[in-house]
């Protein structure tokens, strides 16, 4: 962490089509440091997408994504993304995280005992040599969690990490975003849970349709919506 | 990558030509010789003799005769006596050894539709095949056997078309056209050591031999080094010298199938002309 | 009938009585085609790869080529390589005519569009799975061929497989450039036409059970590498 820090990220101006439809409409964020930023909005607000723009996956049709200070290659090795269905690869638990290590650069014994500490990190320490994709869907996604933390990331993109998880796996993953913060990472979360969101937001954006309707503290936004769907999602009663 | 697949050629190159050490020499021949199993005895016994390896290219008689003329061969060992005389003139080959001979025979289904059994003349035996319309089936590939054939057709007075329905090409070598008339049925014109060792006859007999016009002379000439510097000439012509020496004729007679003999030894008894070329 | 039953028999023979002629076509025919289908891999994986994850002009084109490539007629492979490796071919003075190296290479020619063809369709299905969490962890396009390789693996050696098999039934190409000669060329498929011109038809039927029987043998100890080098899939098994 000692690195120099690449925040803030500012999205200017973000816009994307896809298949004739506006999925990203003139999207303006700042992404403060040390913050849990939530990404909030119905299904198909376009939250997923803002998040891919924003690591670079996706190019955007217009506008601009500035990390602070360093070009974006330089940038996007201080990133991680957990999706929401965990792509793991066929190989051992232990050989997933390190193929993320070595991707860095490092070498193959550090890259080992760097593993092992990420699946310590995550609860999956004695499950090392089981093949990845024998594993549980919220051990899966713990391992994804292992898999980004490993790489030691100043932000991570986070999206919907726990839509697809029982109740129980939701929560061992919401401790794990709860500890990642603690360590001072930058996280951006994109959620439709409004009850997650009031856990673990700092800061928020209000995603419908793919614009950005409001944007602020999470304290004051749930407590003073501005525009009638923020306050008709807040009551549950909006639902795309 | 690239590197890699390049070391790897050479490696093949490298693993294919090692056991050229101890000299080897490539011989064009035909399937007759090769499929009666007469090389397989002819061989070991010249190998024993010079050290010298001899590997054989078993393919019609054209396409031997273009083997050499590229020079994939240093030996060229075949039976259709005009090629191989127009081999030499046209300066691909030394000279020309006449090596041996045995016969053709027609064979066709024992039912003999054409009633040619036991004639002994191959142009009557022909015409009564047309006359009949009988199933004829042609080797069609321009081997030295249906180089023969087309000639005694020739003879005839007209030769048979494709269209005529009776006549078939196949386009095949001796075997397979062997196979081929077993099952239509189909007469058809085959060397007498191919038939003594094929093992598939089926309803085919043997219905007309003894024919003077039927005989089948092989020859054999090495590859000219002055047209193909490449070629192992010395040992080629080593080859050839043992071949029409007494004891390569001896070897040919002793070649036996069923106690019968497939070759006869046809070579003038003066194997030094060879040796002084 | 007769024949069939015969060929049994003289399968039965040839295999258990240790023909010392047998085995040596055996060797050379597996010999031959293991080399032809390693240079086939060399070729074939990296660029089925390729193919699969980078985007250019005239791609498409390739592809078709490369599948219309998989029907190649064996005869006209064998051909070809006979002309260019003739004495009075472009490559003659190389000297490998009739050798089992140039069966090697008119095989490679037959297998290699079979391999890259089967190759790319495997990698391009995985890299749509995976091109998000790769590209996530910073992996290039060229990086994640090998990944992707390996990920595929039991589709890939399934299509190395296939491969295999083209190589071990042809006869077309083998006996146009290697001439059959006894002890020198002569492969399973070669020995086998020429034993039907010999009208051995029982031995040449026995000599293609046995070329069948070892095709299942390859095909056997491939799939307990699979099995030992993969427990998931029982692991999977035993987890539903």
């Amino acid at each position: 962490m000692e690195a120099p820090s690449i925040l803030p990220l500012a999205l200017e101006n973000i816009s994307l089509r896809h298949d004739g439809q506006q999925i990203l409409d003139r999207i303006n964020m700042l992404v403060a440091r040390r913050r849990t930023t939530v990404v909030l909005g119905p299904n198909g607000a376009g939250k997923s997408m803002l998040l891919k723009v924003a690591h670079g996956l996706i190019e955007p049709d217009s506008g601009a994504v500035r990390w602070s200070g360093l070009p974006g290659a330089a940038a996007h090795a201080r990133q991680a993304m957990v999706f929401q269905k965990p792509v793991l690869l066929n190989r051992s638990v232990l050989a997933n995280i390190v193929h993320a290590v070595r991707l860095q650069g490092v070498a193959r014994a550090k890259a080992v005992h760097r593993a092992h500490t990420a699946l310590d990190y995550v609860g999956l320490g004695d499950m090392a040599v089981r093949p990845a994709r024998s594993l549980s869907g919220g051990e899966q996604q713990r391992l994804s969690f292992a898999r980004a933390w490993a790489r030691d990331p100043e932000v991570l993109f986070l999206d919907e990490p726990t839509a697809s998880l029982d109740p129980a796996a939701s929560w061992s993953i919401e401790q794990i975003i709860v500890e990642l913060r603690r360590e001072g990472r930058t996280a951006i979360l994109s959620t439709h849970d409004l009850a997650m969101a009031r856990r673990l937001a700092d800061d928020l954006v209000f995603l419908h349709r793919g614009r950005a309707l409001e944007a602020g503290s999470a304290e004051q936004l749930f407590a003073d919506p501005k525009t009638p769907e923020l306050a008709a999602f807040l009551k549950g009663e909006l639902h795309w | 990558m690239v590197r890699a697949i390049g070391a790897f050629l050479l490696a093949a190159a490298i693993t294919a030509s090692a056991p050229s050490l101890a000299e080897t020499i490539r011989v064009a021949s035909t399937t007759s010789t090769e499929a009666s199993g007469l090389f397989d005895h002819l061989l070991p016994r010249f190998t024993a003799a010079t050290g010298i390896r001899v590997r054989v290219i078993a393919v019609g008689t054209g396409q031997a005769i273009r083997l050499a003329r590229r020079g994939d061969a240093d030996v060229l060992l075949v039976h259709h006596r005009p090629s191989e005389e127009a081999f030499v003139r046209e300066g691909y080959g030394l000279r020309r050894h006449p090596l041996m001979h045995n016969d053709f025979v027609i064979v066709g289904p024992a039912s003999d539709p054409a009633g040619i059994r036991g004639s002994n003349d191959a142009i009557a035996a022909f015409r009564k095949i047309r006359g009949a319309k009988a199933m004829f089936l042609s080797r069609g590939d321009d081997s030295g056997t249906h180089r023969r054939e087309r000639s005694l057709w020739r003879e005839t007075g007209t030769a048979p078309s494709e269209r005529s329905g009776w006549y078939r090409e196949i386009g095949a070598g001796m075997g397979r056209t062997l196979n081929t008339a077993a099952a239509m049925p189909a007469y058809t014109l085959v060397d007498h050591g191919t038939w003594l060792s094929f093992g598939n006859r089926g309803p085919l007999r043997l219905l007309v031999e003894g024919d003077r016009r039927l005989r089948n002379p092989y020859g054999v000439i090495a590859v000219d080094p002055k047209r193909h510097p490449h070629v192992r000439a010395k040992a080629a012509l080593r080859f050839v010298a043992w071949l029409v020496s007494a004891a390569g004729q001896r070897a040919i007679g002793s070649f036996r199938i069923g106690g019968r003999m497939l070759f006869h030894p046809a070579a003038r008894p003066a194997g030094s002309r060879v040796a002084a070329e | 009938m007769s024949n069939l039953t015969e060929g049994f028999a003289a399968a039965f023979r040839l295999l258990f009585g240790f023909d010392a002629d047998l085995w040596e076509i055996i060797i050379l025919s597996l010999e031959v085609n293991f080399a032809a289908v390693v240079l086939s891999c060399l070729i074939g994986l990296p660029l089925g790869g390729a193919l699969a994850v980078y985007r250019f002009r005239g791609r498409k084109a390739v592809i078709v080529l490369v599948n219309a490539l998989m029907g190649l007629p064996p005869v006209v492979v064998g051909l070809l390589v006979y002309l260019v490796l003739s004495r009075s071919g472009p490559l003659g003075s190389l000297n490998i005519l009739f050798t089992p190296g140039a069966m090697v290479i008119a095989q490679a020619i037959l297998v290699t569009p079979i391999v890259t063809a089967l190759t790319r369709q495997i990698i391009e299905n995985l890299w749509q799975d995976y091109r998000e969490q790769l590209t996530s962890l910073g992996s290039s396009r060229r990086r994640a061929i090998p990944t992707l390789l390996w990920d595929g693996r039991t589709a890939v050696l399934t299509a190395i497989l296939a491969g295999f098999g083209r190589a071990a039934a042809e006869v077309g190409a083998v006996i146009i450039v290697g001439g059959n000669i006894a002890h020198h060329t002569r492969t399973m498929t070669t020995a086998i036409a020429l034993e039907t011109g010999r009208g051995n038809l029982a031995l040449a039927l026995g000599l293609g059970i046995v070329l069948v029987t070892l095709a299942i043998l390859l095909n056997a100890a491939a799939w307990m590498v699979r099995e030992r080098s993969m427990p998931e899939t029982a692991l999977i098994a035993a987890n539903r």
